[in-house]
C-alpha cells in the first residue's frame, strides 16, 4: 500500500473495483502529498470536497454501481470552471471566481467516478509555453526545480510527473498539452478537435481549443480520453456528432507494418542533438517492432508559427472582450467613467503576454489588415491541412519530435515572447489541422531532462496513435520513470 | 511595414487596454518584433484558396461520420430555440463585483 501514489490509473480503478483500497484511502494519500504544495502545481484544494467525493464513489463500489473510473483521483487544470473549487484560468482577472457550473469535461470524468483533487496551475488563459504567464508563479519542474515543466498545461504535468495525481485534465491549443507532458517526462493526448466538449472551458482561440488526458501511459490516457470524449450536441456547436468510443480497445494491435510518415521538416537544423538522437532510439524502436520508417513532407510547419500566432490573438481578443468588471472577476477600484473602468480593470488584470495577444489581435481584425494577416493566415491554415491529407495518403500516423529542445531554465525566455512563440514549431501544425496528437516519453536530453516523442494521427484517428505508444511502451521503460525527489 | 506609437495608442483603445509610456514603447518593439516573422507568410500565393475557419470544415468530405456545416465551414450547428437553462441569477451574480437587487452595477453612464 506505500505505494499507491506510483500505480497508474488502471492499477488504481481494478485495486478500487476489487476493494484492496477505499476510495477514501486512495484520496488521502494523495492529498497528504500535495501537503505545502509541491511544484506551485496547485491553485485550489478543498480536502473536504475531494473527500466526500471520495466516499461517495465507495458507497456507489459498495452498492456495486461504480463507473469504470470509481475512486481515482484527477485533478483538472484551472481552465475547466468548476462548482467546487475556484476557477482562475492562471489570471488576476477571474481571482477568487466561482462558476455556477462544471465543464462538460468535469462532469464526464465525475460520472465515469473520479475523484478531483483539485485545481492546477497554468499559463494565464493558457497563453505560454512555460507557465511562466500563471498570475501565481510558475511551476517549476519536478525533474529540475530550476527548469520550467512547459506549458500552458504545465501543473498538470508536473503534477503527474511528481505524483501528486495519477492523472490530470490539460487543454491544448497550439501544444499545451504535447509540449509539457514532452518536458516533464509523462504521456499526454490532444484528442481530434471537436471530440471532447469546449463546454465550461475557459476560452483562448475557440478554433483550435481542445481538452485532453495527462497521465503516465498510454494505457491511462486511453481510459481517461474515453470518459472525457462524446457528444456535448446542445453545449458546444463545434462538438463532433461521433459516437462515443472505447479508445482502450485497440491497445493491442502489433505495430507489425504499420507505417510511420517522418517530416523532413521536423528533422531540421533547429532540432538540437540530444532530442534527435532519443527520438530516433524510439523510431529504431518501433522499426524493430515491425513499423515501417517512411519520409514524408509537411511543406508549411514553419509557415504555422505566424499562422498560429495571428489566428489565435486575433479570437483570444474576441473572447477576452467578455472580462470587462462588470458580470464576474475583478475590478478596478478607481475610474473616472465607465470607459476608464474596462481599462483599468484590465489593465490591472491581465498579465503582459494576455495583453500583447490582445494586442495583436486587435490589430490583424482591424479595418485595412483583415484580409492581409488574418484572411491570409487563415488560406494557409486550409494549406497546411491539405499537406496533412497528403502525408496521411503515405502513413498511418506521422512521429517526430514535440519541441526543439528539452525543458529550458526558469526565466530564460521570459523576456523574449518570440523566442517562446519559436519553439512551438512542432506541435503547432497539428493544431492548426484540428488533428489529433500525442507526446510519449521516450528517454533523456543531456541535462537529464524528458525527451517527448509526438505522434499525429489523421483525424478521428485516436485509437491508432496510442496503440503505437502502448505497444511502444510495452518494450520499453521511459514511461515508469519517475524524478528523484518521488520515493 | 512596421507600427508606430500612433498604432499602438490606436490598438489600445480597441482592446480597452492602457500602457504607461515605457510599456508601450517595450510593446511597440516586441510587436515589431512578431510582425518580422509575419512577412514570410505574406508573401505565400494563396490565390484561389478557400480560408480555413475551423477544423470542422476541414474534416468535411474526409469521414461520413462527421456532422454537415456548409461549405465554407463557418456555419456550425445550431441548437433547438428552445429554454434548457433554468434562472440561476444567485448563483451568476456571486462573482460579480457589484450587484444591487439583482442588478449589475455599473458606473453612471447617461446623465
Amino acid at each position: 500500500m506505500g505505494d499507491l501514489h506510483n500505480k497508474s490509473v488502471a492499477q488504481l480503478a481494478a485495486m478500487l473495483k476489487n476493494k484492496e483500497v477505499s476510495a477514501v484511502e486512495v484520496a488521502t494519500r494523495f492529498l497528504a502529498r500535495m501537503g505545502g504544495n509541491p511544484h506551485n502545481a496547485f491553485l485550489d484544494i478543498h480536502s473536504e470536497v475531494t473527500l466526500a467525493q471520495a466516499q461517495a464513489s465507495d458507497d456507489k463500489i459498495a452498492a456495486g454501481t461504480a463507473g469504470p473510473l470509481e475512486g481515482v483521483p484527477i485533478a483538472h487544470k484551472d481552465i475547466f470552471v468548476t462548482k467546487d473549487f475556484v476557477t482562475t484560468a492562471g489570471s488576476k482577472i477571474l481571482q477568487d471566481y466561482r462558476s455556477p457550473f462544471d465543464a462538460t469535461v468535469v462532469t464526464r470524468l465525475r460520472d465515469a467516478g473520479m475523484v478531483t483533487l483539485g485545481k492546477l496551475n497554468c499559463d494565464e488563459f493558457a497563453m505560454g509555453s512555460a507557465n511562466e504567464n500563471s498570475a501565481y508563479e510558475a511551476v517549476t519542474n519536478p525533474w529540475n526545480a530550476t527548469r520550467i515543466p512547459g506549458g500552458s498545461s504545465g501543473g498538470s504535468a508536473a503534477a503527474v510527473a511528481a505524483r501528486l495525481t495519477p492523472a490530470a485534465t490539460g487543454t491544448d491549443t497550439g501544444g499545451s498539452i504535447r509540449q509539457p507532458a514532452a518536458f516533464c517526462g509523462i504521456t499526454g493526448i490532444k484528442p481530434t478537435y471537436g471530440r471532447a466538449s469546449r463546454y465550461g472551458m475557459v476560452a483562448f482561440a475557440s478554433s483550435l481549443d481542445q481538452a485532453g488526458p495527462m497521465a503516465r501511459s498510454a494505457e491511462d490516457c486511453a481510459w481517461l480520453l474515453s470518459a472525457m470524449c462524446g457528444p456535448d450536441l446542445d453545449r458546444d456547436s463545434t462538438s463532433l456528432n461521433v459516437a462515443k468510443e472505447d479508445f482502450s480497445l485497440g491497445l493491442m494491435q502489433p505495430l507489425q507494418g504499420v507505417r510511420v510518415g517522418l517530416p523532413n521538416e521536423f528533422f531540421g537544423e533547429g532540432l538540437s542533438g540530444d532530442v534527435r538522437r532519443a527520438i530516433d532510439a524510439a523510431l529504431k524502436q518501433l522499426q524493430t517492432q515491425g513499423a515501417k520508417l517512411v519520409p514524408i513532407a509537411l511543406p508549411r510547419t514553419e509557415l504555422s508559427i505566424p499562422v498560429y500566432y495571428i489566428i489565435a490573438p486575433a479570437e483570444a481578443s474576441s473572447n477576452l472582450s467578455r472580462f470587462d468588471g462588470v458580470k464576474f472577476g475583478h475590478r478596478a477600484k478607481e475610474f473616472s467613467d465607465l470607459a476608464d473602468m474596462y481599462e483599468k480593470t484590465r489593465s490591472e488584470a491581465f498579465g503582459d503576454e494576455v495583453k500583447r495577444r490582445i494586442m495583436i489581435g486587435a490589430y490583424v481584425l482591424s479595418h485595412g489588415y483583415y484580409d492581409a494577416y488574418y484572411l491570409q493566415a487563415q488560406k494557409i491554415r486550409r494549406m497546411i491541412a491539405d499537406d496533412f491529407q497528403q502525408a496521411f495518403s503515405q502513413c498511418d500516423v506521422i512521429a517526430g519530435p514535440v519541441a526543439p529542445t528539452t525543458a529550458w531554465k526558469l526565466g530564460d525566455k521570459s523576456d523574449d515572447p518570440l523566442a517562446n512563440y519559436l519553439a512551438d514549431i512542432f506541435t503547432l501544425p497539428a493544431s492548426l489541422a484540428g488533428l489529433p496528437g500525442m507526446s510519449l516519453p521516450v528517454g533523456f536530453g543531456e541535462n537529464g531532462m524528458p525527451v517527448g516523442m509526438q505522434l499525429i494521427g489523421n483525424y478521428l484517428q485516436e485509437t491508432k496513435l496510442l496503440n503505437v505508444a502502448h505497444q511502444y511502451q510495452l518494450h520499453t521503460d521511459h514511461h515508469l520513470k519517475t524524478p528523484g525527489d518521488v520515493a | 511595414m512596421s507600427l508606430t506609437s500612433h498604432d499602438i495608442d490606436r490598438l489600445a483603445q480597441l482592446s480597452r487596454l492602457q500602457f504607461d509610456p515605457p510599456a508601450a514603447e517595450r510593446l511597440l518593439g516586441q510587436l515589431n518584433g512578431f510582425f518580422q516573422i509575419v512577412e514570410q507568410m505574406r508573401a505565400v500565393d494563396t490565390s484561389g484558396v478557400v480560408p480555413m475557419a475551423h477544423p470542422v470544415d476541414a474534416m468535411q468530405g474526409l469521414t461520413k461520420a462527421i456532422a454537415d456545416a456548409d461549405e465554407l465551414g463557418v456555419t456550425l450547428r445550431l441548437r433547438e430555440d428552445l429554454v434548457s437553462e433554468p434562472n440561476q441569477r444567485e448563483a451568476n451574480q456571486r462573482s460579480a463585483p457589484a450587484v444591487e437587487r439583482g442588478l449589475f452595477l455599473v458606473p453612471k453612464v447617461i446623465e
